[in-house]
């Protein structure tokens, strides 16, 4: 007998009826992410749910709700780092903080926020520009558990080491240890710079706009969609962002492949930071 | 040390090489040997210390007749172009033969990682894939030789005897077999006989 998982083809047809499958079964919409890295998570779920064939997991993933929460990781969660590609959040400081200084409230969506990294650094950077009082964030993943995470602000100690290297190189003004206390072998980041943080579930793939933005920060979220949920993504970009707008995406990550490449500058092209006509 | 006469694949699409410990010298000098027209794209994942920019791209770009770049993510590849893996991202191919990229966690302790990328080449490509495994100290690359092959595509591996590090094509031959034993002087010639036999008509030119 041909194993499914020897003919690749056959394995990508059982990925797309697991797909569908979860669809109809959860509403959360898997069916447009890219299929490269999807395929090696989900040999990773079989594995991990003890399934030889994929006929196995689907058994599983459908039928126990509570064995799909934790399959859920395999979909999704991708770790970041705080201030990743410090240049990013350099260029930031410099050329887009100061526009966004001009209005009286700011809105900043970081869509798929995962387990918050990139939220916490954006936090930081905002409160050292004297920003944070009057700007609301909007956390947005599909994730309970990422969403849980990125709301306790918790890492472990063995990774902080690298989020203050970033820190230091995307021209931090402080130590980052002034924005966490170590408890056990984690770092606890201040509660403070939550307070203007408002964390909601909210799918890229299936909901829609729900306000208006000055800057959404996307950053190695689009990467895991095929080109037609790209397309998908930042169409609600665009539709989200103020008139002149930013939008932030991750070092690989680019307009030009879509149809709405004509509607963004291309305001700093090697720290991927577009800006809408 | 030299092998018996290499039977050349036919109705190759695309190119894929990986490289570890001893890789730089080694794919320079199979880069080198690419014709300006190869007909198919190329792409290379070389072990890479993350958080910092990769100059490989020009130092390859410098030796090689072929354009030499680190590519977009849903980039569409092109025949006589050269794709290097960008520090700390996967590189993966997407049907129809688009670039995707990932930020999984690494492999091997590796991102870019070999695996990855022969796999979803594998997929895409098939019979039509033709897989290079060079020197390395690691065992990346031998489960995707392994579904390289299992997909009908071509393996090469280099002769352990002659890789700086001999660890990553022992572990292939060990666990995926291959359609040739080859010196990288053997790999280059072969590359460059390739060239004219390559199913271009199927990829744009430029």
């Amino acid at each position: 007998m041909v194993q499914e998982e020897d003919d690749p083809r056959l394995f990508d047809i059982g990925i797309q009826l697991l797909l569908q499958g979860i669809y109809l079964t959860y509403q959360h919409d898997f069916r447009d992410y890219a299929v490269a890295s999807l395929r090696r998570r989900v040999r990773q779920a079989m594995d991990r749910f003890g399934c030889s064939r994929l006929s196995q997991l689907q058994e599983r993933l459908l039928h126990e709700p509570e064995v799909f929460a934790q399959a859920l990781q395999y979909f999704t969660v991708q770790m970041s780092d705080f201030f990743r590609d410090p240049d990013y959040f350099r260029a930031l400081r410099e050329e887009v903080v100061p526009v966004l200084k001009t209005y009286p409230s700011v809105k900043v969506w970081v869509a798929g926020c995962s387990s918050g990294e990139e939220l916490w650094s954006l936090a930081i950077l905002f409160h050292e520009e004297g920003l944070l009082p009057r700007t609301v964030f909007y956390a947005t993943d599909i994730n309970p558990e990422a969403l849980r995470q990125a709301e306790a602000g918790v890492y472990p100690l063995d990774r902080v080491a690298q989020f203050s290297t970033n820190y230091r190189l995307a021209g931090g003004k402080q130590s980052l240890s002034d924005y966490y206390v170590c408890a056990y072998d984690a770092a606890a980041f201040d509660r403070k710079l939550r307070a203007q943080v408002v964390f909601a579930d909210h799918s890229l793939a299936t909901d829609h706009v729900f306000s208006e933005v000055h800057l959404v920060s996307c950053r190695n979220v689009l990467i895991y969609f095929n080109r037609s949920l790209q397309e998908r993504a930042i169409g609600l970009f665009r539709e989200a962002l103020v008139r002149r707008g930013f939008l932030g995406l991750g070092s690989r990550e680019t307009l030009r492949f879509t149809s709405h490449e004509s509607a963004f500058d291309e305001l700093l092209p090697q720290q991927r930071i577009y800006r809408l006509r | 040390m030299s092998h018996p006469p290499l039977r050349l694949p036919t109705g190759i699409e695309a190119v894929v090489i990986g490289a570890s410990a001893g890789g730089i010298e080694a794919v320079s000098q199979l880069l080198a040997a690419l014709p300006a027209g190869f007909g198919a794209p190329v792409l290379l994942v070389l072990h890479i210390q993350s958080g910092r920019p990769s100059r490989l791209a020009p130092l390859f770009g410098a030796r090689c007749a072929l354009p030499v770049n680190e590519p977009e993510d849903k980039e569409p590849l092109k025949a006589a172009s050269v794709y290097v893996a960008p520090p700390d991202y996967h590189l993966l191919v997407e049907p129809p033969g688009i670039v995707a990229l990932s930020i999984d966690a690494p492999v091997h302790y590796s991102r870019p990682a070999i695996d990855p990328l022969f796999e979803s080449a594998a997929v895409v490509y098939g019979p039509a894939l033709l897989a290079i495994l060079l020197t390395g100290a690691s065992s990346d690359g031998s489960l995707g030789l392994r579904t390289v092959r299992r997909a009908g595509g071509c393996a090469w591996v280099q002769d352990p005897a002659t890789a700086v590090a001999s660890t990553m094509p022992r572990s292939a031959l060990e666990l995926a077999g291959a359609d040739a034993i080859l010196t990288i002087d053997e790999t280059a010639r072969a590359l460059a006989a390739l060239s004219p036999t390559l199913r271009a008509t199927q990829l744009p030119s430029t």
